[in-house]
């Protein structure tokens, strides 16, 4: 009997060297486990494979050595323990988050239900090639969105009050762009906002609160960090409304979809394609 | 301006920045003030927010054109 790699594959199990062996990549959506989870994966790793686990650079977990022969008895064990195995190939992969404003006191959104909606709504979709999403809480860019197909980072749009504000000069001091002049002496202030990076330093630092803002998204296209090395770009303003973010994302993916070769991944299509064509769509959708 | 107390962190980094500064606010009581003298980047970025976060104002800031800072901070200001 022949053995379908492909199938295998794509049901998250990795050939190994060793022939009949398989490192089994798991299902992580936001590099969250649970302690349940956890517990499965380790029994598994004990029973099945060699007693340990592989992290990998995208929040996934692997176990290694799972043989041939045991596929099926180590999916049934682990859905009964509550976790799911992974998916490969040419589909939307795992969904990367930093912990975000949840937990983050720097984070400006919530990435982690972020990457669990789009799970439900994008996860595993089958696509010309690989696709990757990522969610970064802000500006500190600890996910490195644009190293995805398509990377989201926290951002808010700053706005002033006068009414509180007490001139102290600290927004001034903070802000990595030099975009706010504080005169203490004519107690006035100036933003601008041209230049401002969406950081919300500001924000976080005012001691009374007049600075505030809107927290919204800031979307990359076309990072890839393998045989090719591209940083992802970011052509549109930020995006406030989560439901304006899916319909950007469903119309990224038709356009991979419908202008894609085969095996051709999201950035290299965009540079034969044309970015400009791509953009006029997406900002269209997003306005 | 006035203060009750003066710290000088320009020769440590984070955290011991705001560690020091904790210290330094603990032996002051609710109302009076600090007088803390910090570096330009990190510090300036880091120790202003996480006094907001524990409650402390921040009254005012110097830019001492030497690469420094001069923060005045109300012990427990935002409480």
């Amino acid at each position: 009997m022949s053995t379908n790699y492909k199938e295998l594959k794509k049901g998250g199990f990795m050939r190994q060297r060793q022939p009949n062996y398989f490192s089994m990549r798991l299902k992580s959506v936001g590099g969250h486990f649970t302690a349940e989870q956890l517990d499965t994966i380790q029994n598994v790793a004990k029973k099945f494979g060699k007693g340990y686990i592989h992290l990998t650079s995208r929040q996934g977990i692997e176990i290694p050595f799972i043989h041939l022969n045991d596929v099926d008895a180590v999916k049934k064990f682990l859905s009964e323990g509550g976790v799911q195995v992974g998916v490969c190939g040419a589909r939307v992969r795992t969904i990367t988050a930093c912990q975000g404003n949840a937990i983050c006191p720097s984070g400006l959104i919530d990435t982690v239900h972020l990457a669990k909606e789009f799970d439900k709504r994008y996860g595993g979709r089958e696509l010309p090639h690989k696709f990757k999403f990522g969610f970064t809480g802000c500006r500190n860019n600890c996910l490195k969105a644009e190293e995805n197909d398509m990377g989201v980072k926290g951002g808010v749009k700053p706005a002033w009050k006068s009414e509180t504000c007490t001139f102290c000069g600290l927004c001034q001091a903070v802000c990595p762009q030099k975009t706010i002049t504080v005169d203490k002496i004519s107690r006035s202030v100036t933003f601008d906002e041209n230049n401002c990076l969406y950081c919300g330093k500001c924000i976080k630092s005012c001691p009374s609160d007049a600075w505030q803002g809107e927290s919204g998204f800031i979307i990359s296209f076309g990072g890839l960090y393998g045989n090719r090395i591209a940083v992802g770009e970011n052509f549109l303003p930020i995006v406030f409304d989560e439901e304006k973010l899916y319909s950007i994302v469903d119309a990224t993916l038709k356009f991979f979809a419908d202008n894609a070769k085969s095996g051709e991944r999201f950035r290299n299509m965009l540079d034969r394609v044309g970015w400009e064509k791509f953009s006029d769509v997406i900002t269209e959708v997003a306005k | 301006m006035k203060s009750d107390a003066f710290l000088d962190i320009t020769d440590v980094v984070c955290p011991i920045t705001f560690v020091k500064t904790k210290v330094a606010l603990e032996d002051l009581d609710d109302g009076q003030i600090l007088e803390l003298r910090l570096n330009d980047g990190e510090p300036v970025q880091n120790v202003p927010r996480s006094l907001k976060d524990e409650g402390h104002k921040v009254l005012t800031l110097e830019d001492n054109g030497d690469g420094t800072f001069t923060l005045w901070i109300e012990k427990a200001g935002l409480s």
